[in-house]
């Protein structure tokens, strides 16, 4: 029988972290223990999250897929759904259908470098795939992690990518076009970090996620080192609203980001990639 | 094996009586407003009798004749798709206790067996494309598949094509081949009635038909052929996704974006067009909300909005998503073209933007109309 969309399921937010003025995380929890305990993501998937009374929006799961009941969104405050999840607590409740969509090639990264090309909140989708890949660091090659923002205050999850950075074979750049005083980073835009890479760009898998000019400029420099465009992975993002291919929002020529994606290969998406109003 | 009979004009009614009588709410169309406009029928009465529709780029005007035909006219503005594919559904329903606690509930579909009279074949084909897309993909949409279910289909084969019509070059009529189970042929004296499903085998027992004479079936014959001949507008056959996509920055964009006003009206009209936006009606109590889906256009600002940035924001944009969406990205998504040919686009566009002459002049123009 073919799935239909279903309904949100009630879920309970546990913390509410702001992460930076704009950005914040909510974690959650599904209400009903046999919904808690039977969720399951894939790293690279998103829910639908429901702010009662306004409307759905979809959100890349945050968290890792060792712990799939522990559901976490980082947000930005943005729209009419993310104003009003800014100002969700402990114990309140929202809607979640999910997960939908296809996740990152985890298959693909197994013996392989793996590199991580991130720009803003870009760095949110792929805090999964790193969680899974340093779970299972023997099975994967060298790890590189690069996250690119506009200003160096809005770097969130410092310790994270600190924590990172002390993982065997992993190394973590970060790059601010602008940057204060205390920014140890690099400065300049994300793609400026391609040279200080130390990874097998012949055997790697790339996946990335962030401003689709920035994702532009790195699958061409990528590609320019011979990277084979099969094995770079981004995640896209349009609007969309049902989440199940149907409400036509998400439509990239011929995909449908929320079905068809939101990770694509490269190859699948370059004719079309980067061109205005697409 | 189809069974073929003849119905006399006078007898018509008995054929919604029939249908009436069998459980169905009898769909089909009435001249309102001057439109055709398919609504329940009450009874023969109600059908557009001697009405033909002239129509043109950006006109559709009805006009009272005479003559005793029910269906000497092409299409309305709509016909199958609002009563599968819901201009507005409610998906579910929401109510928060005082603790904050949600309480989620499925809205489901009331669904009454549904009868339509004076389907046409761009109608069939285009309801082909929309089970694709609602009914046979990665999901299933239980809102249409509920209505899709209940369907009785009485489809008629057009001898009055309109100035806009072009299905015989996508391929999809004037005659309809399939999906339907009922077919009529009007003639001056009454209907030519073949069945196309065991349904509609079923209702040939409750019909006053009388043998169809060979006569009549010559009568049919050359009406079509004439209905087909008739038409004089075309778009190119097969894929176009590529030749568009090369075209995406022609001049051609800008052009038809200085005339189109981004109204929607194409998407509205068009019997494949399935875009739907989702909101919120939360009651004033704050007790419940309604969680409710409604057509939407690729026309719109909205439709391409992304967290502060509308991907699409000029209507060149838009217009381009649209053409090379229905005569390319339909190809690669459901294995033909999303244009059935109807040209209710061109008919109900209030600047007259005609589809054959963009993508013609889109595409060099060696198939001008």
């Amino acid at each position: 029988m073919t799935p239909e969309r279903g309904i949100p399921l009630q879920a309970e937010v546990l913390e509410r972290v702001d992460e930076s003025p704009g950005i914040f995380t909510l974690s959650l929890r599904l209400v009903e223990d046999r919904e808690h305990h039977a969720y399951r993501f894939e790293p690279g998937q998103f829910n639908m999250l429901y702010l009662y009374g306004v409307g759905e929006i979809a959100i890349s799961i945050v968290g890792d897929p060792q712990h799939p009941e522990l559901l976490q969104h980082t947000i930005r405050n943005v729209g009419r759904v993310t104003h009003g999840f800014a100002k969700l607590g402990a114990g309140d409740r929202i809607g979640i259908r999910g997960p939908f969509g296809r996740g990152w090639p985890l298959a693909a990264a197994q013996g392989r470098d793996v590199l991580v090309i991130t720009g803003g909140l870009g760095c949110a989708p792929v805090v999964p795939v790193i969680n899974h890949v340093l779970h299972r660091r023997a099975e994967h090659g060298k790890v590189a992690i690069l996250q690119g923002v506009k200003h160096s205050d809005d770097l969130i999850w410092r310790e994270r990518y600190e924590k990172w950075d002390a993982e065997p074979f992993t190394q973590v750049l970060l790059a601010a076009d602008v940057s204060g005083p205390e920014w140890r980073g690099y400065r300049g835009r994300v793609t400026g970090l391609m040279q200080q890479l130390d990874i097998d760009f012949a055997n790697s898998v790339t996946m990335m996620c962030g401003p689709e000019p920035m994702m532009v400029a790195a699958a061409g420099q990528l590609l320019e080192r011979g990277v084979n465009p099969d094995s770079v992975w981004l995640s896209m993002e349009r609007n969309m609203q049902c989440a199940v291919g149907h409400c036509g929002h998400c439509q990239f020529g011929e995909k449908f980001i929320c079905r068809d994606g939101p990770v694509f290969p490269f190859s699948e998406i370059r004719a079309l990639f980067g061109a205005r109003g697409i | 094996m189809a069974e073929t009979g003849f119905l006399t004009r006078h007898r018509f009614g008995d054929l919604l009586a029939v249908l009436a009588d069998a459980g169905y709410r009898v769909v089909g169309p009435v001249q309102l407003d001057g439109a055709i406009v398919y609504t329940d029928l009450h009874s023969a009465a109600d059908l557009p009798a001697g009405v033909m529709v002239e129509t043109a780029p950006g006109t559709v005007r009805t006009s009272a004749t005479q003559l005793p035909r029910l269906f000497a006219w092409a299409n309305g503005p709509q016909a199958l798709k609002p009563l599968l594919f819901g201009p507005e559904e409610t998906l579910w329903r929401v109510r928060r206790a005082d603790d904050g606690a949600l309480t989620f509930s499925a809205a489901s579909a009331e669904v009454q067996p549904h009868a339509v009279i004076g389907v046409r074949a761009c109608d069939l084909a285009a309801l082909c494309l929309q089970d694709q897309h609602f009914l046979h993909g990665a999901y299933r949409d239980q809102h249409y598949a509920a209505r899709r279910a209940q369907l009785l289909l009485v489809a008629v084969n057009c001898t009055h094509p309109a100035a806009t019509c072009f299905c015989a070059a996508t391929g999809d009529g004037p005659q309809a081949q399939d999906g339907f189970d009922l077919l009529l042929d009007e003639l001056d004296e009454g209907f030519i009635v073949s069945s196309g499903s065991e349904r509609g085998r079923e209702l040939f027992a409750d019909l006053p038909l009388l043998p169809a004479r060979a006569d009549q079936m010559r009568k049919v014959a050359s009406a079509s052929h004439k209905a087909r001949a008739m038409q004089t507008r075309a778009i190119p056959a097969g894929d176009l996704y590529d030749p568009l996509m090369a075209r995406r920055e022609h001049p051609r964009w800008s052009e038809v974006a200085e005339r189109c006003l981004s109204c929607g009206n194409c998407t509205q009209v068009c019997p494949t067009c399935f875009c739907s936006r989702e909101q919120d009606q939360a009651q004033l109590d704050g007790l419940a909300s309604t969680h409710v889906r409604q057509w939407d256009s690729c026309f719109s600002e909205g439709h391409s909005y992304i967290h502060g940035l509308v991907v699409r924001g000029e209507p060149r944009y838009r217009y381009r998503q649209w053409l090379t969406h229905k005569l390319g990205g339909w190809h690669r998504q459901y294995g033909r073209s999303g244009c059935v040919g109807c040209g209710r686009c061109i008919a109900w566009c209030p600047v007259g933007i005609d589809i054959c002459a963009e993508v013609n002049a889109l595409l060099g123009g060696d198939h001008d109309s």
